[in-house]
């Protein structure tokens, strides 16, 4: 199999979104304020939604689940983002930060 | 001997634009994950959503393509940045230690899921469906979204109205009403 036919498969795009999401991990430990963590749930959920797209257009015999699955996914980030500005904000006007160090009055 | 028929030239070109999109979506995933200004971060965000929107429309979804622009570069990447603007997180220089105990914790993981994914990729055998109940265009997603869909299509709505009340009542909380 040639790289031209390669890049058309499935394996390419499964791939690519399990890049994404080891990516988004790798974030996820390294950010240490809120905004960063907040991102890399985003690219999280992008190599999740890539997933779908490409199982949708090779595997699926209804190729518009997975496009209608996709679509509510970017609706559940669009409204998650905004609810966790908005506690951010909550957040930075009672400490005056939001680093995950400074937030630490649950801790035992 | 080089193939010069248009349909190879055209192959050759979609595969290069393909590797484009792909190089975008993981370099602008790597900006945001790994760098340390916040803005910049936000910025590899949207390099990313970009990238994936390119790798949405060679899966014939040229409409989930625009959707991805639209909400993620013109909408979450905004909220983020005006969030970044009114909480100014600085990011202070922890101790050396701490950072590279935190970073090589963070990079096995990755690598170990990574791993594990690209394993069960190469190695389970996709068959690919032998029939298809319509072509997936805009036409068939919009009467599925409308009839299938229709009750999560709904109950979305009714989570992002939430949304955006529990939003203004989180972030007003707190702030006197005269002021």
């Amino acid at each position: 199999m040639n790289w031209m036919t390669w890049c058309d498969s499935l394996q390419a795009y499964l791939i690519v979104g399990a890049v994404l999401f080891a990516i988004g991990l790798l974030g996820f430990f390294r950010h240490r304020n809120l905004v960063g963590m907040l991102i890399s749930g985003e690219l999280v959920l992008a190599g999740a939604s890539l997933n779908f797209m490409a199982f949708n257009r090779f595997v699926a015999p209804d190729p518009v689940s997975g496009q209608a699955f996709t679509l509510f996914i970017m609706a559940i980030a669009a409204a998650e983002a905004a609810v966790v500005l908005s506690i951010m904000i909550a957040v930075y006007r009672n400490y005056r930060s939001i680093e995950t160090r400074d937030l630490n009055e649950l801790e035992g | 001997m080089i193939d010069i028929s248009p349909g190879a030239l055209l192959s050759f070109a979609s595969g290069i634009i393909f590797s484009g999109f792909v190089v975008l979506t993981l370099a602008g995933a790597m900006v945001a994950a790994l760098s340390r200004h916040m803005v910049r971060s936000v910025c590899g965000l949207a390099l990313s959503s970009v990238g994936l929107a390119g790798l949405y429309y060679f899966l014939a979804s040229p409409f989930l393509a625009l959707m991805q622009i639209l909400i993620y570069v013109g909408a979450v990447c905004v909220v983020i940045m005006f969030a970044l603007m009114l909480s100014e997180p600085h990011e202070r220089r922890r101790t050396r230690r701490y950072e590279t105990i935190v970073s090589t914790v963070g990079l096995l993981i990755a690598g170990l899921f990574l791993a594990a994914f690209i394993i069960l990729i190469v190695r389970t055998s996709w068959l690919p469906s032998s029939v298809q109940s319509n072509h997936g265009t805009v036409q068939d997603l919009g009467r599925a979204l409308l009839a299938q869909y229709g009750f999560a299509f709904e109950l979305i709505s009714v989570v992002l109205l939430l949304a955006i009340l529990g939003a203004l009542v989180v972030a007003r909380s707190g702030r006197s009403p005269d002021s």
